[in-house]
């Protein structure tokens, strides 16, 4: 290989010097150029191209912009002939040689006699920042942004001059607004004048993205260093104190050692191992193996071993506080101006505070959600409590019939959007007659029992739950949200909020207004508090309280349905749907209290900001956020018994 | 004694009926007799002794008092985890000293609680002992543990609610709530207690050498003999005029309170008690089960203690121990497999899946038609007329 290589390295040295005189007004040929580095561009490797690449672009031949995209798109070839060209159609065999520069064809040769370069990703990625320059000056916007993001990936201070040249030029505002930004960075990175970088880093104050904070990061590296004594020259971040902070007594001692500054430590867990090794007839350094069970016997027969010579002296605790007392432990920053590092210290606190802030608005966003779930789960549990007195176990099965039929409507509805609009209602109806034939069949015979209708519903509730599981199966159906609701609205790179979520809201909101009036407009809702308020005088009022009671049962069932439509869009349609939403329900309404769409209001808003508030404090571990709030609604009812809207006077009676 | 029973005619009937079930269990099992119970079934029936107990220990407070506590499994499991964490310890603090024993050099005291803490908690990448297992090396101080830790929790838990005066359908979900703070507590790894992995091997004694079928019967005439003395306790502290208050306590609160009796002492009481009971209870069932884990205090366990207490019959100790016998022991069989299949022409029933839909729609029915209960049988036979 090398033999012909360099044989046909000489031929065409020889044609050049018969040639050369022809093309000489124009500078050397392109391939002459690509001739002197014949060595790195064929041979290219990520450590040794740049060279190639330096010398290419120096050449300033016209024709290297376009070789380096050939090359880095793997599309050079080197002819038996030694020149390096083109080929027509891959695929073809022999292939059809094509003229590097010009595009003519210059013959054909067999795909075993031609030399394919197949640059490696790395040189690849080279190549493309050697490209940079010349597409920067692209006509096409484009190819302009594509430069820019190339220099964004991998960015290089040879390349601070050429952008400037391009700002100057550019026309076009939104290459030039991307072109500033990555400016910014490389002035921050590269800029020889301090001053000039430190006015690139306030300029980053008013932004929150995460590629201003990750242009700012870097400079704040540290790199934690030890001494005898503090150094004059380098920019300190921060002087440790040994066993206080995140710097550990021994880890700084290990500093020490590491830096070949003390000898080492060893610790009294490893003794054992150590004096393993010196076993002699049942005896270590005098004392028999069998004592050697307290740490007192093992430094006696080390400091015997030590003594004889066999093992070093044992560093004790006092010279190891003398040698951290001598030296000084310190943070430095990589970077060494300190101006540079107090302006992006300040400038990223200042982002910090900006970005904390807006953390906090995304969070009561996502809490209001949250809260509108909770309202929608509970407030129909909560009507039935309060007007009856009655604790429906079986309200989370409610909830997750509701989410099977909306899953069973898309089944036969093919057009999600329509099928959410037939599913809703649906899911109302299906979950209202279930109320009002489980009040008629169970819960009109219990009214003077409440505790065992607590216990008859729980029983409806298994049953349901595993008549579902048997039907439909216990592995998760899908209940897809439309298309419209797919997505998310983004204020801004920290908030944002998706559209299932505002749908939710909305959703809670409507039905929120929508109880408020039944209960407060209409003659069912009057008749509703007069049977909430004292049942007996309603009915001498000529008001029905069975009818009453059944159709506010069927009520809250329906409303329970409506909720499982809205929860199975996010969540997942399980047969145990409902048992994860059900004692968060009970603790919306006893928190709230009962009887009141405002106390349920409060009582969902209250658990479901605490929740997003304990999660945002300590965000690894919800099963800890979920015992808080459990352990806070026991405390709270200690407080108020009634919730925060209780009922008073004789409505509140047991 | 002979006024107790007087009041309770069905203590000896109760007492001697169970002595004749465990002596015909003995004779029939594989440790001390012809074999004709399997020593799994043994256990089987040793554990049901215990949910027996805790059912007794339910019906006191609900049955007697009207608490309806939705959260008396957690401190069933908590007298589970607290033997448990003794039988964890000194069963690894055995093979631990085995271990180490082949090394050349003998190790220190610490070393070797390192070795026991690494064993243990490794699994939930700890290596070395919380602060609630500062007494697990000593049998006496964790069986102590097994009647304070529960009644400690009913106490703070009970005064706090009673207090308040927090009654009926809030108290009920407060106790749910408890019971779910407490498993979501002890779900977690770092808390102490070994997370989701629970406590586990919990069926070897340490330093007994003796096979599981001797080791069964043993812990089913412990668990036999807790349930007789539980029940004489329980019978006697529901005799009498203190027996009275307590009832009237749950048929009219606040008549009883305007007649002058301190309402809260006696609630806190009867809780504390059953509290303890429960925890006892889940400190003989455990070892028999061999693993305790956060799943057993789980909201729906503690339902369905009620659920048995009510099928029973509440108002009347036996009527939780018949409950809890029969509804568990016939869910074993049912879900067990064992239960043969209906086949109904194109759809064959299979009880695996079904048990649960009778369960509910039974349940639903013995509320709404038979409010007493199973037990209301035996009164009828026995012609009782009050609760």
């Amino acid at each position: 290989m090398k033999i012909i290589d360099i044989l046909t390295r000489l031929a065409l040295v020889a044609a050049l010097a018969v040639g050369g005189a022809a093309t000489a007004q124009t500078g050397p040929s392109l391939q002459t150029v690509l001739d002197e580095n014949r060595e790195l561009i064929v041979d290219a490797s990520r450590r040794t191209v740049q060279g190639a690449l330096d010398a290419l672009v120096a050449s300033g031949q016209e024709g290297i912009p376009a070789f380096l995209e050939s090359w880095q798109a793997r599309e050079v070839y080197v002819a038996p002939d030694g020149a390096f060209v083109l080929v027509q159609d891959e695929d073809a065999d022999p292939y059809t040689l094509l003229d590097i520069e010009t595009g003519d064809v210059l013959g054909t040769a067999g795909k075993r006699e031609v030399e394919h370069l197949r640059p490696n990703r790395g040189v690849q990625n080279l190549i493309g920042a050697a490209l940079v320059q010349f597409q920067l000056s692209s006509p096409d916007a484009q190819t302009r942004l594509a430069a820019l993001d190339a220099i964004d990936r991998s960015p290089d201070e040879s390349q601070l001059p050429l952008l400037r040249a391009m700002i100057a030029a550019e026309q076009d505002p939104d290459v030039l607004a991307t072109a500033q930004n990555v400016l910014t960075s490389l002035t921050i990175a590269y800029a020889e004048d301090d001053g000039e970088r430190v006015a690139a880093i306030e300029g980053l104050g008013g932004r929150i993205d995460v590629a201003a904070r990750a242009t700012l990061n870097p400079l704040l590296a540290t790199r934690r260093a030890v001494a005898e004594a503090l150094p004059e020259d380098t920019n300190i971040a921060e002087v440790l104190q040994p066993g206080t902070g995140d710097l550990p007594r021994m880890e700084a001692y290990q500093m020490l050692v590491e830096a070949d500054l003390a000898p080492a430590f060893t610790a009294t867990s490893d003794l054992r191992a150590i004096l393993t090794d010196h076993i002699v007839d049942d005896m270590v350094g005098g004392v028999p193996v069998r004592l050697l069970d307290t740490d007192a016997a093992r430094f006696e027969a080390y400091a015997a071993l030590a003594a004889e010579g066999t093992l070093p002296p044992l560093v004790t605790e006092a010279q190891v506080d003398a040698a951290l007392a001598s030296h000084v432990f310190f943070d430095q920053y990589r970077e060494p101006s300190k101006a540079v590092t107090d302006a992006a210290s300040e400038t990223l606190a200042g982002i910090n505070t900006r970005v904390g802030a807006l953390e906090i608005v995304d969070l009561s966003l996502d809490g209001l959600s949250l809260v509108s779930i909770y309202f929608l789960a509970a407030i129909g549990l909560a009507i039935t409590f309060g007007v009856m007195g009655v604790i429906n176990m079986a309200h989370g099965e409610f909830i997750m019939m509701g989410a099977y039929t909306g899953y069973l409507v898309q089944a036969i509805v093919p057009d999600y959007t329509i099928a959410l609009v037939i599913a809703l209602p649906l899911a109302f109806v299906v979950t209202f007659g279930a109320g009002v034939g489980m009040e008629r069949l169970v819960i009109r015979k219990l009214y003077h029992r409440p505790l065992e209708t607590l216990l008859a519903t729980f029983g409806i509730s298994i049953a349901l739950q595993q008549i579902v599981r048997q039907v439909f199966g216990a592995q998760a159906r899908p209940l897809t949200p439309p298309d419209w609701l797919a997505g998310s609205l983004d204020f801004n790179d920290v908030v944002s909020i998706s559209y299932i979520r505002i749908a939710i809201f909305a959703l809670g909101l409507v039905f929120f207004v929508l109880l408020w009036l039944i209960l407060n407009r209409t003659r069912l809702g009057l008749e509703v508090r007069a049977v909430t308020q004292n049942p007996a005088m309603a009915s001498s009022m000529g008001i029905n309280p069975d009818r009453i009671n059944m159709l506010t049962f069927g009520l809250g069932s329906g409303i329970a349905g409506i909720a499982g439509v809205a929860i199975g869009l996010f969540a997942q349609v399980t047969p145990e749907l409902g048992t994860n939403y059900i004692v968060q329900s009970f603790m919306t309404v006893v928190v709230g209290g009962v009887g009141n769409i405002f106390g349920t209001l409060a009582g969902a808003s209250l658990i479901g900001f605490l929740q997003k508030g304990i999660e945002w404090l300590n965000p690894s571990n919800t099963l800890a956020a979920q015992t808080y709030m459990i352990l806070f609604v026991i405390l709270f009812i200690q407080f108020r018994p009634r919730g925060i809207i209780a009922l008073k006077g004789r409505a509140a009676g047991d | 004694m002979g006024k107790l029973f007087a009041e309770n005619r069905s203590v000896p009937v109760f007492l001697m009926i169970l002595a004749a079930i465990t002596l015909a269990i003995t004779v029939m099992s594989e440790g001390y007799g012809t074999g004709a119970i399997s020593t799994s079934l043994v256990k089987t029936l040793g554990m049901t002794l215990c949910l027996c107990l805790i059912a007794l220990a339910m019906d006191l407070v609900w049955g007697y008092c009207g608490i309806l506590s939705l959260g008396h499994f957690a401190f069933f499991a908590l007298g589970g985890y607290m033997i448990g964490m003794w039988l964890m310890y000194a069963r690894t603090a055995d093979t631990i000293a085995a271990a180490q024993a082949a090394q050349p050099i003998p190790p220190t005291a610490v070393e070797l609680n390192d070795a026991i803490a690494v064993q243990i908690f490794g699994v939930v990448g700890g290596d070395s002992f919380p602060w609630m297992w500062a007494f697990s090396d000593s049998l006496f101080l964790q069986l102590a543990l097994v009647v304070l830790a529960p009644g400690l929790l009913a106490f703070v838990f009970g005064w706090l609610a009673f207090r308040s005066r927090v009654t009926g359908v809030y108290l009920s979900i407060l106790t749910q709530a408890m019971t779910l703070a407490l498993s979501l507590y002890l779900f977690q790894n770092d808390t102490g207690l070994r997370g989701n992995n629970g406590l586990s091997g919990l069926q070897n004694l340490p330093g007994v050498e003796a096979p599981q079928a001797l080791t069964s019967v043993w812990f089913l005439w412990a668990s036999a003999l807790a349930l007789g003395l539980g029940y004489l306790l329980c019978a006697w502290v529901v005799s009498g005029k203190f027996g009275k208050v307590v009832r009237g306590i749950r048929d009219d609160e606040p008549r009883v309170r305007f007649l002058g009796y301190p309402v809260e002492g006696f609630k806190l009481f009867i809780f504390v008690l059953s509290a303890v009971i429960a925890g006892i209870a889940g400190a003989l069932y455990y070892p028999q089960a061999g693993i305790i884990n956060p799943d057993e205090l789980a909201p729906i366990a503690s339902i369905y203690l009620a659920v048995w207490v009510a099928i029973g019959g509440r108002g009347r100790l036996y009527g939780a121990v018949i409950g809890a016998a029969v509804v568990s022991l016939a869910s074993t069989w049912f879900t067990g497999g064992r239960a043969p299949d209906i086949p109904l022409g194109g759809y064959t029933i299979q009880w695996v899946d079904w048990w649960t839909v009778l369960l509910g729609l039974g349940f639903v029915l013995v509320t709404l038609y038979a409010p007493k209960g199973l037990g209301g049988l035996i009164d009828l036979m026995s012609r009782r007329k009050d609760a």
